[in-house]
């Protein structure tokens, strides 16, 4: 869609976000996209959306000043945008005034300028640095005081005395490169401050220099799990913005390919969920059912894990005539092996008093956290983009939004098993039904977006993903923002592992199901 | 005179590996000044137990590990060639298998992890990314090709590569182990340059314990 921006000075921005949060009850902070406008300044966008009432707004703020510049933090009225602002601050210099913790949340703290800015040189001025990287205990916090001077103050996130443990970056269940400074009282876990960025690959920034075709390969290796979902996404936002039309067998096609790799996703967490917790053995089984699954997707587009399917305006290549055929046969076996899964896992002893009760997450938090997804919806939150802003033919379909309301790892694990039931039942509605028609639009070889801002969210394995791009009308985007949908799951694992024990850690991180390399992008 | 010959791998014939003509240089220059009868013995015994007891190290950091763990599942079943055995303390490996892009932040918690691994230690270079940066040489915080820190032994290139590709490139460095001098020459022990700084540390912080 195409987004309406309206600008608020940075001296009304707070009272203003204040007033939509409390009177117009837009409780959920979408987006936090830091800007570069050159001449103009640096500036944010906020997108916000209100939960009750679905309303949607978005909002900017400029400051002109490159050398020192200071906005007042949301921080405090979101808590997700504690997060989101040290995205900022980290790459493009922006210090949020009355953020308890300005540190640099991808980049090395010895990092020097800010890469996402349009002057900076950033593989100039930061050769590979083989020195172990420095970790402070102290960050600075800036204030406006009374004169309307910049103070500064150093806040404290470990005492010299706290008992920290290094969880990660290399650790074989934080699923992938995250690193979580824990600090620990005994068993317990007293705090998490995750360190993120060792898979920081940049990726906003490439995408700056490449055309919206040669963009596309990207999205797929964000979040791999979702790569089908991420490209469709992307795909998306640009046929919208340049106004062009699919035809119905390209959207039957794309629905039940998002579908069938939420599947895939949710059988890979299965087994991740059921090794971290210790059962080895149920890997093997929802891994079976995978390879099926790989192997209709090796005969349709040769790819297993990163597929490269969709196209702006279409897919890469037509279904095999024997498609239908095959995933109907699929659908079949998974839902026969779906009961085999609950008996080797499910009703265990061990296994339920890992998960009930375990790393809750209230429904308040939840939205304040931004954690949507399947993790959300555990917390009661209905936030399925799918029903939310329906795209391609999810208004069409029967399903079910799974919700429920405990908020733990019970929860949450429930939720995407019954997904997989679900994403069955949306496949078998669709597959004997899709038309005839070309695979793909026929359009321009060169794409170019005409003036504006547009954003695409589409519901991804593991929550809302969403496409940001704001266009200057060239035939590269001026700057492409990625609504990532772990770092709110990481942000999350905070308040939900506080006075957990240690062990149950590794489970509440398994049942978030972050993917790390769309956390750090 | 040669007592090293061409390794031999039962799964694939000798014409199928592609790149022979390293490994029968690598022949021809072991064997070039003849071989100690008693010791190519004992090596071509030891090598063939160490190539097929490969304990690799995971270090999947994105997609490829994906691929690393369908090889470990039922399908394409790594403990056919010795491979299962993955270890996630570098003390224990054999071998590390780089699966992923390495960024600027990573490299030096990588280096450290290589030059924790006992020796004879191998790198396998997994997917697009880790052989020379792929998709991702234009980024600012991507290292172009994890050669530029580690020795590699053998580069699996794909994104990511299929488990086949996976046991081809694993294969290679079975056969590289076949042919090397475990008791002679060429064992690849690597060169500790901060030794004598270690020691001195060492003592200085015995010294400095005995004191207090």
């Amino acid at each position: 869609m195409t987004l309406d921006i309206k600008t608020l000075t940075t001296a009304e921005l707070h009272d203003e976000m204040l007033r939509l949060r409390q009177e117009r009850h837009m409780d959920f902070l979408v987006n936090l996209i830091g800007m570069d406008w050159g001449e103009e300044g640096l500036g944010v966008i906020y997108m916000l959306e209100s939960t009750t009432t679905g309303e949607t707004a978005t909002l900017k703020t400029v400051t002109a000043d490159r050398e020192n510049p200071y906005i007042p933090t949301v921080s405090d009225i979101w808590q997700i945008a504690k997060i989101y602002e040290r995205e900022v601050y980290d790459f493009f210099g922006i210090r949020f005034l009355g953020h308890p913790d300005m540190r640099r949340i991808f980049l090395r703290e010895d990092w020097v300028g800010y890469p996402l800015r349009k002057d900076d040189d950033p593989e100039g001025e930061n050769p590979l640095r083989m020195d172990n990287e420095p970790l402070a205990d102290t960050t600075t916090e800036y204030y406006l005081k009374e004169d309307g001077t910049v103070g500064t103050k150093e806040n404290v996130i470990f005492q010299p005395e706290d008992h920290v443990v290094n969880v990660g970056p290399q650790h074989p269940s934080t699923h992938g490169v995250l690193h979580m400074r824990t600090q620990l009282e005994g068993e317990t876990v007293l705090k998490i401050d995750p360190v993120l960025g060792y898979i920081h690959r940049g990726v906003e920034k490439i995408c700056e220099s490449l055309t919206y075709p040669q963009m596309l390969a990207l999205t797929d290796r964000l979040d791999y799990f979702s790569a089908m979902q991420n490209r469709h996404a992307m795909c998306m936002c640009i046929e919208k913005a340049i106004e062009l039309e699919v035809s119905p067998r390209v959207q039957y096609i794309r629905t039940i390919m998002d579908e069938l790799q939420r599947i895939a996703s949710h059988l890979i967490y299965y087994a991740c969920m059921t090794m971290d917790t210790g059962a080895l053995t149920a890997f093997f089984y929802t891994f079976r059912e995978r390879e099926e699954l790989m192997k209709i997707f090796e005969d349709n587009f040769g790819g297993r894990v990163i597929m490269n399917y969709n196209t702006i305006g279409g897919v890469m290549y037509d279904i095999r005539p024997d498609f239908a055929q095959e995933v109907k046969k699929f659908c079949k076996h998974v839902r026969k092996r779906f009961k085999e899964y609950q008996d080797i896992y499910t009703g265990n002893v061990i296994a339920e008093q890992r998960m009930i009760g375990v790393g809750t997450i209230s429904n308040a938090d939840a939205i304040s956290l931004g954690v949507t997804g399947p993790s959300g919806r555990a917390s009661g939150w209905h936030n399925d983009v799918r029903k939310r802003h329906p795209y391609a033919l999810y208004d069409q379909v029967n399903f079910k939004e799974i919700v429920r309301t405990e908020g733990d790892t019970n929860a949450r694990h429930w939720n995407r098993m019954e997904e997989i039931l679900e994403s069955l039942g949306i496949v078998e509605q669709l597959i004997d039904n899709i038309p005839e028609g070309e695979y793909q639009a026929k359009r321009k070889p060169i794409v170019k977006l005409p003036e504006g801002d547009f954003y695409q969210a589409v519901e991804t394995s593991r929550g809302e993903f969403g496409v940001f791009i704001e266009s200057k009308g060239d035939k590269n985007p001026y700057r492409v923002h990625f609504r990532s949908n772990g770092l709110p799951l990481v942000n999350a694992m905070d308040t939900a592992c506080r006075g957990q024990k240690f062990a149950d850690l590794i489970a509440i991180g398994a049942s978030m199901d972050f993917v790390i390399p769309d956390i750090d992008r | 005179m040669g007592l090293i010959s061409k390794p031999k791998i039962k799964s694939i014939p000798y014409e199928e590996f592609k790149d022979n003509e390293t490994l029968e240089q690598m022949i021809d220059q072991l064997n070039a000044h003849g071989t100690n009868v008693l010791v190519a013995s004992a090596d071509k015994l030891i090598n063939w137990g160490r190539s097929n007891s490969l304990w690799p190290m995971n270090f999947g950091t994105s997609c490829c590990a994906i691929e690393l763990m369908a090889m470990g599942a039922a399908r394409f079943d790594m403990a056919r060639f010795g491979f299962e055995v993955t270890r996630v303390s570098p003390r224990q490996a054999d071998l590390i298998l780089v699966c992923g892009t390495i960024t600027n932040k990573m490299a030096p918690v990588l280096k450290r992890l290589y030059d924790q691994m006992a020796d004879p230690k191998y790198v396998i270079a997994i997917g697009g990314c880790t052989c020379t940066g792929g998709p991702f040489t234009k980024s600012y915080h991507v290292v172009k090709g994890v050669d530029k820190i580690l020795p590699v032994d053998v580069y699996v290139p794909g994104c990511p590569p299929r488990p086949e590709a996976f046991y081809y490139g694993m294969m290679q460095l079975q056969r590289k182990m076949k042919v090397e001098n475990y008791l002679g020459t060429v064992n690849r022990k690597q060169k500790d340059e901060h030794k004598a700084e270690a020691k001195a540390l060492q003592k200085e912080i015995i010294n400095q314990e005995q004191e207090a």
